[in-house]
């Protein structure tokens, strides 16, 4: 795909004093949200796109900063002068939601009533909380209405919660690699993913931070078995198949073949930057999503609620979210009589293919938004 | 199949449309036909397509495109969703000819089903030549053909007899799209019908 980079971003810090009510019944008095935009909000304000994260993302998804030339954003491919979110059309706004761990208010920052991390006390946070911060962020930045909602995974649940939470603010809602909820299969992923966090003994109740600890070997295991779920079997197999570290068996229980080096080194890496705490809030508001939930689960109700035009996309290898999960959003929408267009890609990345740059998906992302008139 | 725009089953298939109708076109190519109706007819249309190209191209002619294949059924969409869901020169391409005509009737009011004559004249003669038939509407080699099924006008109307089909409505087109009236299964290259289930 041709197009550039954005090149070089800066993030910015919101401050909100207006209390949030949250779906568990708990209250955040104050929080703070931090964003990056990309491109130019124009006079009608009317071309602004909200990008979500899933679970381990953030709010620096395009560019770079000047003095960390290699911290790349999480999804660069897709945004800039040329690509598919075109920065010479679109405002591209990205935050790091509530509870997360990379700047914005979340378990790991510091609590104003007590001047320590919060911890354990961070309240447990749902997709359509996130997505009511979200609306106040908008609100801070003129946007009455985004030209599109989008994200991949979890980002696109928050872009379908939209959709239905604020029919009136989405004109389009572009969901890749999601699910309208999750299966028996996926929440057993994620509480095998917690289970390993909360018993490590360095968890000390999610108050690790005061005894200058981190629960690094939950956060590993967690994060091992997690991107197992995001490849694909074709595509561990074609890239480590059976292959050994060095030519012939050990008989040990060290590192032997590629694919424990790759997944340990993936482990160590996320657990050297991650928040156990904010892993597992994200994990929790994975396996509440369900907004059929308001409709006895009948999701073709819950989608009469909502107006956008939708871009619904998933892969075929992915079996974590697969075609079947976005299909049943593309039913639910099209017995509503939404306008809606599905794309099954035909990638070898598994869940994982949501970030990849492919001519195909790219393609299908670019001429929908092509035809957005602002 | 990919829709050619200005095809003449497109203005016929257009003059049975009522303006406003919602309709489903089925192995609908780029979406030409649907954008051709949602402009000239001012229908809402949706449509079913397999090939990854076309379902790029459909997005990029802000058509509402479904990638699927039509072998498995329609399973995304609710019983008699729209007035007509159109079937436009694929019914040679799909191995499930029954399973597909009676999904098309569940999700539809009205079926309008165009298909590719195999026993016109040109063909017969071809065949009788000792080669396969290459025509403005079998388009393909033998060996690059999508094509699955081979029948004709009288086959298709036995079937439609056996499933109880009510046929509402025929055209039947020459090589150059001008209507034929007499012995259509032997001057007929191309067949377009309008089926429905109920009288």
């Amino acid at each position: 795909m041709p197009g550039q980079s954005v090149g070089v971003v800066e993030s910015q810090r919101a401050h909100f004093d207006q209390p949030l009510h949250l779906r568990s019944g708990g209250i955040l008095p104050a929080y703070d949200l931090v964003f990056e935009t990309y491109g130019t909000l124009n006079a009608a304000k009317s071309n602004a796109i909200l990008v979500c994260h899933a679970l381990s993302g953030h709010h620096h998804v395009a560019g770079h900063y000047a003095d960390q030339p290699e911290n790349v954003g999480w999804w660069d491919n897709i945004i800039g002068p040329g690509r598919p979110l075109d920065t010479d059309k679109f405002f591209i706004v990205g935050l790091n939601n509530l509870g997360g761990c990379h700047g914005s208010s979340g378990p790991s920052s510091i609590n104003p009533s007590t001047g320590k991390p919060w911890g354990a006390d961070f309240p447990i946070v749902a997709v359509n909380d996130w997505v009511h911060s979200q609306a106040r962020l908008a609100d801070r930045l003129g946007i009455e209405s985004w030209a599109a909602v989008m994200g991949g995974s979890l980002g696109g649940m928050q872009a379908l919660r939209w959709s239905i939470t604020y029919p009136e603010r989405v004109r389009n809602a572009i969901v890749v690699a999601a699910a309208p909820k999750l299966s028996a299969q996926n929440i057993a992923f994620n509480d095998v993913a917690r289970q390993a966090i909360l018993t490590d003994p360095d968890f000390h109740g999610g108050n690790y931070y005061e005894y200058n600890t981190r629960p690094v070997r939950g956060l590993r295991l967690a994060r091992m078995l997690g991107h197992i779920t995001y490849l694909s079997d074709d595509q561990m197999g074609e890239k480590f198949g059976r292959d050994l570290r060095n030519s012939a068996f050990s008989f040990g229980f060290d590192v032997e073949f590629e694919v424990e080096s790759y997944l340990r080194y993936q482990g160590d890496k996320f657990a050297g930057y991650f928040d156990a705490n904010t892993y597992l809030l994200m994990t929790k508001a994975l396996d509440y999503f369900d907004p059929s939930r308001e409709d006895n689960g009948n999701l073709t109700a819950t989608m009469a609620r909502s107006k956008a035009n939708f871009l619904i996309a998933s892969f075929t290898t992915d079996w974590r979210f697969s075609p079947a999960r976005s299909k049943e959003i593309v039913a639910a929408l099209l017995a509503n009589g939404r306008n809606v267009s599905y794309a099954e890609i035909d990638l070898n990345f598994g869940h994982d293919s949501f970030l990849m740059e492919d001519a195909h998906y790219h393609g299908v992302i670019d001429a929908y938004l092509r035809n957005i008139k602002l | 199949m990919t829709h050619t725009l200005g095809r003449p089953d497109f203005e016929l298939i257009a003059g049975w449309i009522e303006p406003g109708h919602r309709v489903l076109d089925l192995g609908c190519g780029d979406g030409s036909l649907l954008k051709h109706l949602i402009e000239q007819r001012g229908v809402k249309g949706v449509g079913v397509e397999i090939d990854d190209a076309n379902v790029l191209a459909a997005i990029r002619n802000g058509i509402n495109v479904i990638q699927g294949n039509l072998e498995r059924g329609l399973d995304e969409f609710a019983d008699q969703a729209f007035d007509h869901v159109v079937l436009s020169r694929t019914l040679q391409t799909v191995r499930h000819t029954e399973g597909i005509l009676r999904e098309m009737l569940r999700v539809g009011r009205e079926a309008v089903v165009s298909f590719p004559n195999f026993a016109y004249w040109k063909n017969l003669r071809s065949v009788l030549d000792g080669r396969m038939p290459v025509s403005e509407d079998l388009p393909y080699q033998w060996y690059d053909s999508p094509n699955v099924r081979f029948f004709t006008l009288l086959d298709f109307e036995a079937l439609c007899a056996k499933m109880g089909l009510i046929i509402r409505e025929r055209s039947v087109l020459d090589e150059e799209g001008k209507p034929v009236t007499s012995e259509v299964n032997f001057l007929g290259s191309l067949a377009v019908y309008r089926l429905t289930q109920h009288r």
